[in-house]
């Protein structure tokens, strides 16, 4: 779960790390009447997950109480434009009023998980305010690393080495271990995946603030933080793992494509291994789909209807491995289904192995279901029916 | 020979009167592994119906049975101290079924552990077909043999030992490593052992997209084990980025953990990439063939 900037910044604070003043609205109402408190100019930053804020337009300076409100309608007005990997864009909800600070350094520090080392990794650059990837393609000798033990965790020595070895401004040196060690805290105390301070800001007057806040949790640690369930409220939904949670699959379980071949499989590596024979017989899935273990008939049907009723199936390959579960058993949880389901019919071919694969088969023959021996076969056949 | 497991491996099953570890513990009982006894805290003093002794610490279990093998089904918020319990008691080899463990808890049991070898967590276990079964892995489908498997999925694996074993090429070791991001035993630690097994002729490496485990053990086989016929084969090559697919650590993120630079890895260390899994046995025994 990512959060928003706004978000990150109160889990900031919570540890100790100096953030920009600010304050959080949701209406530009609420931005008027924050603005109206004061003559300074302040700056209005839309929330959202997305990157590239500034460039589409969604950072904007205002005074007073009048520009605040106009401000604040301009940039909610229109969704932050879609990108590759968010296609349809995303809607501004809310926004964060911030002081303006007289930034005269810009870095960057983050820490995350390194899956090689198997340990946190903590990232310093003297280049903040943009991409660390972009940093790391142009200058990739700025970037100073530290894989932390985590029998250790962190020390301040670690603060002092990467500040040195990334050669930051000299203004950032006395404090900069400090914020590390608050950085750490908010890393290791919520159970993140990613802490990321982009930039790091050194003021005209000497202070270091946390001019942005990227925090990612890991999902699987959400339940030992209650409140972020309601935190996740206030997050834009992905579609995706809604439909699932509802079919009553996990969320990382499903995922939509623009393709005509429905897709089911039991576990993961499978299922991406059926996606894959789709593309190798010349067709294109309609979804990924890890229906789990146990294929009983609801949960078969739940399935079913997940996928014909929101993706652009014309066919549903089914594409069980039954290594416990009896080939006979599955088949007539899939009769069943098909049975009870009161969704739009489509034709279903089903590669099912196991013990008394034949009889299971048979059953799914006699009611009209294609039933194949291998995934390639399947695939085969799912794509020739789709185009039909 | 085979690796981590043989038929003479002590295993206990912590977890062992819960829904899984029951069910799971009756088929590893089934296969003929050293089953020597189970852990579930305040059942200590019964048995199961297999007959085997439920104590209530792993200490126990080790002090009485001699364990060295422990298989975990317990709950995500419980795997850590499971794991901890097991390395405060000597053993030295542990499985963890275990899915939806938090990531720093696995960081911090990795780093803290030492000296056990870890299988997971969110794995289907490990197998040496003949001899013992340590997971939920169904083992009628395997075969004896000298085909060396390793794999990041469950079903997956199925499909192309069925396929291996269908087609005469039996396993000696097959080691699902597990989906998540971070875990116990990567394939170079399973490759290095393979390395050193007489029984192994063989390897075959399923991987996916994601991380880079599959680059480094390409690497790993060019410069320590040329000779050996190794063929792999990647899964979720028409994934799209950004978007984590089932298990948490299949995820293409930036120019990281996509599959061509997987592929391309494999092609380098002169191992053959199957395009689908019925390629596979084909791909194999060419290989052993032209070695012999």
């Amino acid at each position: 779960m990512n959060l928003m900037e706004y978000q990150g910044k109160e889990l900031f604070k919570r540890s100790g790390i100096a953030v920009p003043r600010g304050h959080h609205a949701t209406t530009p109402q609420a931005v008027a009447d924050f603005l109206e408190q004061t003559a300074e100019e302040w700056v209005v930053k839309a929330q959202v997950l997305m990157g590239g804020r500034g460039k589409a337009g969604k950072i904007k300076m205002a005074a007073g109480a009048a520009q605040g409100r106009s401000v604040a309608e301009e940039i909610m007005a229109t969704p932050m434009p879609p990108n590759r990997q968010n296609p349809a864009g995303e809607p501004i909800k809310s926004l964060l009023v911030e002081e303006k600070l007289a930034i005269a350094k810009e870095a960057y520090c983050a820490i995350a998980i390194d899956r090689a080392a198997r340990k946190p990794v903590i990232v310093v650059s003297r280049f903040g305010g943009m991409d660390i990837e972009e940093v790391a393609e142009h200058h990739p000798e700025s970037i100073a690393k530290f894989y932390v033990d985590t029998t250790i965790g962190y020390s301040p020595f670690m603060g002092r080495v990467l500040a040195f070895d990334a050669q930051l401004d000299h203004g950032y040196r006395r404090e900069f271990p400090a914020i590390l060690a608050s950085l750490y805290d908010v890393f290791f105390r919520y159970g993140a995946k990613l802490v990321e301070i982009n930039p790091l800001a050194l003021t005209a007057e000497g202070r270091v603030v946390a001019s942005d806040a990227k925090v990612e949790l890991d999902d699987d640690a959400l339940f030992r933080n209650p409140e972020f369930n309601e935190w996740r409220m206030a997050l834009p939904l992905d579609e995706d793992e809604l439909l699932a949670a509802r079919a009553g699959v996990g969320i990382r379980n499903f995922r939509r494509f623009p393709g005509k071949v429905g897709t089911m499989a039991n576990g993961a590596g499978l299922a991406m291994a059926t996606m894959d024979a789709v593309a190798n017989a010349g067709g294109q899935v309609a979804d990924f789909l890890d229906v789990g273990g146990g294929a009983n008939a609801e949960r078969v049907r739940n399935c079913y209807e997940l996928v014909v009723n929101n993706t652009g199936a014309k066919v549903f390959f089914v594409n069980i491995f039954g290594g416990i579960t009896r080939g006979d058993e599955v088949a007539r949880g899939i009769v069943q289904a098909m049975e009870q389901t009161a969704s739009r019919k489509i034709p279903l071919v089903i590669r099912l192995t196991g013990t008394n694969e034949e009889e299971g088969r048979r059953i799914l023959a006699q009611a009209g279901m294609t039933p194949v021996e291998t995934m390639d076969e399947g695939a085969r056949e799912a794509v020739r029916l789709s185009e039909a | 020979m085979s690796i981590f497991l043989d038929k003479n491996s002590k295993v206990i099953v912590q977890g062992i009167t819960g829904a899984e570890g029951s069910y799971h513990t009756d088929r590893m009982f089934k296969y003929g592994t050293n089953l020597v006894g189970g852990v579930t805290p305040g059942k200590g003093g019964q048995k199961t119906p297999q007959g085997l002794p439920v104590f209530d610490t792993v200490r126990a279990a080790v002090e009485a049975t001699g364990a060295t093998h422990t298989c975990i089904f317990v709950p995500p918020p419980f795997a850590a101290d499971a794991l901890y319990e097991a390395y405060d008691a000597g053993i030295t080899l542990a499985v963890c079924i275990t899915e939806g463990v938090p990531v720093h808890d696995t960081l911090k049991v990795v780093g803290a552990t030492a000296g056990m070898r870890i299988i997971g967590p969110n794995c289907p276990g490990l197998i040496s077909p003949g001899k013992a079964l340590v997971g939920i892995m169904p083992g009628h489908i395997f075969k004896e043999g000298s085909v060396g498997l390793i794999s990041r999925s469950g079903t997956l694996t199925y499909e192309v030992v069925h396929l291996l074993s269908r087609a005469g090429l039996g396993q000696s070791t097959c080691i699902g490593v597990g989906g998540d991001p971070i875990i116990g035993t990567t394939f170079v630690e399973c490759l290095r052992e393979f390395k050193n097994d007489p029984q192994t002729k063989a390897i075959v490496v399923c991987g996916e997209i994601g991380g880079s485990d599959e680059e480094e053990a390409a690497r790993f086989i060019a410069e320590h084990m040329p000779e050996t016929p190794v063929v792999a084969f990647i899964g979720g090559r028409n994934a799209p980025p950004g978007k984590s697919l089932g298990h948490a650590g299949a995820i293409i993120s930036g120019k990281f953990g996509t599959p061509q630079s997987k592929i391309a890895a494999f092609e380098a260390a002169g191992v053959p990439v199957a395009d689908r899994p019925s390629e596979i046995p084909a791909l194999v025994a060419e290989r052993l063939a032209v070695r012999t």
